[in-house]
């Protein structure tokens, strides 16, 4: 329970950052790091005697950016660092996510950290820096900390400190087929749940499958779930539900409510019992169903999963999560999260040096352009190219409150027992009220 | 005098046989140890421990986690899942191989063509095989269109996504691939068999079926019970191709042992609680083998283990 309830205050103090500040009111980019070559190495230079920086350094960095572009520069931001520090080596390890996941965990269990690896921060990154595996980078970081948007920077942060950077910070949205939305005679996508219910009709009836979700891999539809007591609750009474691990709640009950009469319209694509996330982006992705409610990476893996490899192109929309009448949260809160990179226990510092180098503008907007992430530097925006990843970075900037993924905010155990318990509403095998028990019991046990 | 010094050389003699042997046992009994023996001592030690596999070992509550796993509703799914293949893989799939392995066995054009054929399936590996399936099994896919082409689109099921059902699609698949192993390891056992004795049972009188059911059986009753043995081994441990299929779902319909062990420990990084699944799984199997090789492969091992008194 303890790191959930730190976790917990962490979001809810992202979600006053966040609140309190738009894009225009961040800090200025002025201090921001410099983007040329000789500059950066001259403000290293006070930091690192000479004598240190030309010591033969070793950094390992594991990161789970197994596509091209994305690994391709990579790459090629690690071989421009090396090339303006010779000294420096920087020995890049690609895996899989799972392989990853479970390779790290056999790692730490030996006490040995990569330098630097993937991270999503929050219950499994909060359990890693409890465990003594993290370093804790606060004081480091704080001369360019204010180029990163506070809200995704303080994801990787835990009991006050640092021990991560984000690279990417998105927001869930829905993402929908333009074509079967106006086949169906919707002329603009929902703003409210009743709307949305309305949509899901509509799409029903043009021959369409208006949803997709994955049963098998959980996760997808508990955050349809997230946003509803989101909606209903509002973020302070979602945050006081995870800290207290009590979900016995009204917010909690009316969300489940609300996911039944989802259910009810059977609005899902053909084998959503057994799908895969990749099913589910296929079925977008091939024109099958009208819309998914994902995060940033949604365009990119429907194009990877579709069938001619091109995705839905320009016919693809993105919408915020509507409203929902009577509920207390605002429609400008968001579900989101991303990707970051973590600093392992003994990592030199010269891969935080790099990590600076990292997050420098002309990085991020790489990162931006290439469509392998969602920059959180701030400033960088501008250069998100594709119309609806411009949205999900707006809806990210504007956020009034922002709610880490809960299966990541909390303990993977907990994040567990939220997708199984989540999963078996929207199989209509459960009841709301059995769902609001099931995780109340989970945090009992924690 | 005279009777000590050839007792001491047959001691030494002795001794210098038990050296060579434990010499030439050590590099196995070694590697047994260190990858074997040790990570299961392990496994039930951090089974008694709340651990997240990354703090210290500290939190230690007993046979909580135990309890836990045995009261869990999808881990008695699971077990019950187990149980199932072990009864379906012994009541359907092996009689099924030793049927094919008897007209195998007979002579006709193509048989080796057959042989191969059916053989095929072993060789591919599970997870390779749960792709294949899944792409196959999807809604409106290849088994769907087939049957409805078939004129039986009526027969058309949500093969993965139905909680009843899922179990025994997974059976089926588990069936194909394992069928053509234990086909080829029961016509071994047949070519095994003289043909004279199965001729004289013929000049004697006795009926096809007759001889098939006192003198065939009988003696190929050795690879049998191996068979049946290895069947419920693997059974117990199914993991790879559900994990790739369903995941154990939907909603813990399809679960086995192996996949609640793997979700506890790796997913919901739950070591200690995943330890104890792991460690009911071992003995699970350890009693299974134990009791077979004390009932049934008594008779097939009698003579060949060296007994401790010698």
């Amino acid at each position: 329970m303890t790191s959930q309830r730190r976790v917990g205050g962490l979001v809810a103090v992202l979600a006053i950052i966040l609140g309190a500040c738009s894009s225009s009111a961040t800090p200025s980019p002025s201090t921001a790091p410099p983007t040329t070559a000789p500059t950066t190495e001259a403000s290293m230079a006070p930091e690192s005697p000479s004598s240190e920086a030309m010591a033969p350094v070793t950094i390992e960095w594991w990161h789970i950016t197994t596509a091209d572009p994305g690994k391709t520069d990579f790459q090629n931001i690690a071989d421009a660092y090396t090339a303006m520090h010779p000294n420096v080596t920087i020995n890049i390890t690609v895996l899989e996510n799972e392989a990853f996941k479970t390779k790290l965990a056999t790692q730490m269990q030996s006490g040995q950290v990569p330098d630097l690896f993937q991270s999503w921060g929050g219950g499994i990154m909060a359990a890693q820096a409890d465990a003594g595996m993290l370093k804790d980078i606060t004081s480091d970081i704080a001369s360019w900390k204010d180029t990163i948007n506070p809200g995704a920077l303080s994801i990787y942060a835990y009991n006050g400190k640092q021990y991560g950077v984000p690279w990417d910070m998105g927001m869930i949205g829905f993402w929908y087929n333009k074509d079967l939305f106006s086949k169906a005679g919707i002329a603009a996508p929902p703003a409210t749940w009743a709307d949305l219910l309305t949509d899901v009709g509509k799409l029903k009836a043009s021959g369409t499958a208006p949803l997709a979700i994955a049963g098998k891999d959980e996760w997808p539809s508990m955050h349809l779930w997230t946003y509803l007591v989101l909606r209903i609750g509002g973020g302070d009474t979602l945050q006081q539900m995870i800290q207290s691990g009590d979900w016995n709640t009204d917010a909690c009950t009316k969300a489940g409510q609300a996911v039944l009469d989802l259910n009810a319209l059977d609005p899902y694509q053909a084998g959503y019992k057994s799908a895969t996330y990749n099913d589910e982006a296929a079925a977008v992705g091939n024109g099958k169903a009208a819309m998914e409610l994902m995060g940033q990476w949604a365009p990119s893996v429907q194009m990877d999963q579709s069938a001619d490899k091109q995705g839905l192109g320009d016919k693809l929309g993105w919408f915020p999560f509507p409203s929902v009448a009577g509920g207390a949260g605002a429609p400008t809160d968001g579900v989101g999260g991303g990707n970051g990179v973590a600093v392992g226990k003994d990592a030199p510092p010269e891969a935080i040096d790099f990590l600076k180098f990292f997050e420098s503008a002309d990085n991020a907007n790489k990162l931006n352009t290439d469509n392998v992430g969602l920059s959180p530097v701030v400033g960088t925006s501008s250069s998100v190219t594709d119309p609806n990843l411009q949205m999900v970075a707006a809806g990210r900037d504007q956020a009034t409150f922002m709610q880490l993924y809960l299966d990541q905010a909390t303990s993977p155990a907990m994040g567990q027992a939220i997708n199984d318990a989540t999963i078996a509403l929207f199989l209509g095998k459960s009841t709301p009220e059995k769902v609001c028990q099931a995780i109340s019991d989970a945090a009992a046990t924690q | 005098m005279a009777a000590a010094l050839p007792r001491s050389r047959e001691r030494s003699r002795q001794i210098s046989t038990r050296l060579t042997i434990g010499l030439f046992l050590l590099p196995a009994l070694a590697l047994y140890l260190v990858f074997v023996i040790a990570p299961v001592i392990q496994a039930a030690h951090f089974s008694l421990y709340k651990w997240n596999g990354l703090q210290p070992l500290t939190d230690f509550i007993g046979i909580k986690n135990y309890q836990v796993a045995l009261a869990n509703d999808a881990f008695r799914t699971a077990i019950a899942n187990n149980l199932l293949i072990v009864v379906l893989s012994l009541g359907l799939q092996i009689p099924f191989s030793l049927g094919l392995a008897v007209l195998l066995n007979r002579r006709f054009p193509g048989r080796a063509v057959f042989r191969l054929l059916f053989f095929l399936p072993y060789v591919l590996s599970e997870a390779i095989t749960g792709i294949v399936f899944r792409l196959m099994l999807q809604p409106g896919s290849l088994v769907d269109s087939a049957l409805t082409s078939a004129g039986l689109g009526g027969w058309v099921q949500d093969w993965m996504g139905d909680e009843t059902l899922v179990m025994f699609t997974l059976f089926v698949i588990i069936s194909w691939k394992y069928f053509g192993f234990h086909m080829v390891l029961l016509l071994a056992g047949l070519q095994g068999i003289p043909h004279e004795i199965e001729e004289a049972a013929l000049i004697d009188g006795a009926g096809r079926r007759q001889v098939f059911r006192y003198v065939t059986l009988p003696l190929i009753g050795p690879t049998l019970r191996v068979s049946v043995f290895l069947s419920m081994i693997g059974s117990l441990q199914l993991f790879d191709m559900v994990w790739v299929m369903t995941g154990g779902g939907p909603l813990h319909a399809s679960n086995t042992m192996a996949i609640s062990m793997f979700k506890a420990g790796f997913k919901a990084t739950q070591m200690g609680y995943g330890s104890a699944q792991a460690v009911i799984l071992f003995l699970f199997g350890l009693i299974v083998a134990l009791a077979y090789q004390r009932f049934v492969l008594r008779r097939d091992t009698e003579g060949a283990l060296t007994m401790s008194a010698g």
